[in-house]
């Protein structure tokens, strides 16, 4: 029998600026339908991570392992830089945490929902449309906001269409940089049950960094602690959160706000 | 020996220290070496080194080096200006280079050799041997999307044309067909996207497989590029929202033609408008037909 392998692979990543190390020998397997928490104090090297294993920055040393759909492993690093595009654009999505950053604000959100469906080729109106509301029903927006600016959209509900704009084109790996930041706790809550149910209907597995202890355990099926570049504890999030070993784990649990 | 000293024109005392079509051999060729690459690979945008002109930036700086680069003692040229021989950019060009090079100019389109536009071309077919030179503001049709020069040569140079569907989309949802009017972005040879200038997009057909060789000068964005003749040149569209050109319900007011861009003209201070070809040579030719 064929073991499962992971969709994945991230083995001694690490890059630093100058004499400081901000990713310091990370690494971690990720498995298909798997949430992968990465929480750390500011300046702990979570967000370099991230945009390591996305390859907006270079890395210094280790290697990243993707295995795509048709079940070929691809080392990222030695992808050209075309096909890293395409498949950021195809197989994987980046949710950034300030959806300014992550949508095109001077057009309709089915505009930028169409977006990645143009990108890969699509030409017909008509279809990109009803592709693009079928996503915003999926990510709970009216569809009768087809037409209207992201601008008009509340903070909830730009983070949620910037969902659909990623999973338009059905990704399997989704990066994530603090997608709750800046949102109230009710918007948040809905948010997080929204993820939950994304991620279980269509097997996404995703890389989440955050700082707020409360969303990966409500989210994270795993988890990893960063400091100063380091991993220094990582496992299953309850047994993490629950039974802490790491002093700096230990510190950020009891620091972390409980109603 | 130089081109210039051969002309009578050029020996004489009062234009002594000025090469033949201003600008100097040196540059020209560098101008020329740009258009051969431009030419090489269609649509594809390539710099050049755009010098000062006697005339400001938005006026026409890069067709006019262009032509400056090319323009030869037996060349014919026309210049226009939205369609029009008359207008006070074509007056001025063509002023110009009568000054600097005392070639013969005209306002056919059949008899021109080397004919240099400002958003139109003309409703006569051009033929083999015939140069049409633009002169283009912005040269890179991604722009409005991605502000990061960097940027948008990587999406040119991999072929990443999705994000310009966006505009099209938008023009779709806001207004129930592709609004845009001018400078309509096209694909040529089904590699390269291209901005045509703000010509309106009724003459966007025209580029397709054109006898003529077209080339387009952007002197602030110190850009060239060329659609050599016998070019494949489409437009954007979308399947369920194909290509069209507009259309007037009217003839030309003046010639009764049908078939030209029209122009809608104001004629007194009551409201007294007609609408009318902006080809004026056009208009011309088909008045003197009947």
């Amino acid at each position: 029998m064929q073991s499962i392998q992971p969709i994945l692979q991230v083995d001694h990543l690490s890059k630093s600026f100058g004499v400081i190390p901000a990713c310091d020998g990370v690494s971690f397997d990720l498995y298909s339908g798997q949430v992968l928490g990465i929480v750390g104090e500011s300046g702990s090297g979570k967000s370099t991570l991230l945009k390591a294993i996305a390859h907006y920055i270079t890395v210094d040393e280790g290697s990243i392992i993707y295995r795509n759909r048709q079940e070929q492993y691809l080392k990222i690093q030695e992808l050209a830089e075309y096909q890293r595009r395409w498949l950021m654009r195809t197989e994987w999505g980046f949710v950034q945490q300030n959806p300014r950053d992550g949508l095109r604000m001077q057009v309709s959100a089915g505009a930028n929902i169409g977006e990645r469906l143009l990108d890969i080729g699509m030409r017909n109106y008509g279809q990109i449309r009803q592709e693009a509301i079928r996503w915003l029903q999926e990510v709970e927006i009216d569809p009768d906001r087809l037409d209207d600016l992201p601008t008009t959209f509340s903070g909830g509900m730009q983070q949620r269409l910037q969902l659909a704009r990623v999973l338009v084109t059905r990704p399997q790996l989704i990066l994530m940089d603090e997608p709750t930041g800046g949102l109230d706790v009710s918007v948040q809550a809905r948010l997080l049950d929204l993820l939950r149910s994304l991620v279980r209907n269509f097997n996404l597995s995703v890389i989440l960094v955050t700082h707020d202890i409360g969303v990966v355990r409500l989210l994270a099926h795993r988890l990893l602690v960063m400091q100063q570049g380091k991993v220094v504890e990582s496992g299953l999030t309850d047994q993490v959160l629950d039974d802490p070993q790491h002093p700096y784990t230990q510190l950020l649990v009891s620091a972390a706000l409980t109603p | 020996m130089s081109v210039s000293t051969k002309h009578p024109h050029f020996n004489s005392g009062s234009n002594s220290g000025f090469n033949f079509a201003y600008l100097d051999e040196q540059t020209k060729r560098s101008i020329r070496r740009a258009l051969l690459k431009a030419v090489a690979i269609p649509g594809h945008q390539i710099p050049f080194s755009s010098r000062e002109m006697p005339m400001s930036y938005g006026w026409g700086t890069g067709g006019i080096q262009i032509t400056a680069a090319i323009i030869g003692q037996n060349d014919v040229l026309k210049v226009i200006d939205q369609g029009a021989d008359d207008t006070t950019n074509a007056v001025n060009i063509r002023r110009f280079f009568r000054k600097v090079c005392a070639v013969e100019t005209t306002e056919e389109t059949a008899r021109a050799t080397l004919i240099q536009t400002r958003h139109r071309i003309p409703e006569t077919p051009l033929q083999e041997g015939q140069i049409l030179v633009y002169q283009v503001p912005i040269p890179e049709p991604l722009r409005w999307l991605e502000p990061s020069t960097v940027e948008s040569r990587k999406m040119h140079a991999l072929e990443e044309y999705g994000p310009i569907y966006v505009k099209l989309y938008e023009d779709i949802t806001r207004y129930g067909h592709i609004a845009t009017g001018y400078d309509y972005p096209v694909i040529v040879e089904d590699r390269y996207l291209m901005s045509p200038s703000p010509i309106p997009r009724f003459d966007n057909p025209k580029m397709h497989l054109n006898p003529a060789l077209q080339l387009f000068g952007a002197g602030r964005e110190k850009r060239i590029y060329a659609v050599p003749p016998y070019t494949r040149v489409k437009s954007l569209d979308f399947e369920d929202y194909p290509f069209r050109v507009e259309h007037w319900n009217q003839p030309c007011e003046l010639c009764g033609s049908t078939e030209s861009f029209l122009d809608e003209v104001l004629i007194d201070d009551r409201g007294g408008r007609m609408w009318i070809c902006s080809d004026t040579d056009y208009c011309q030719q088909q008045r003197r037909k009947k």
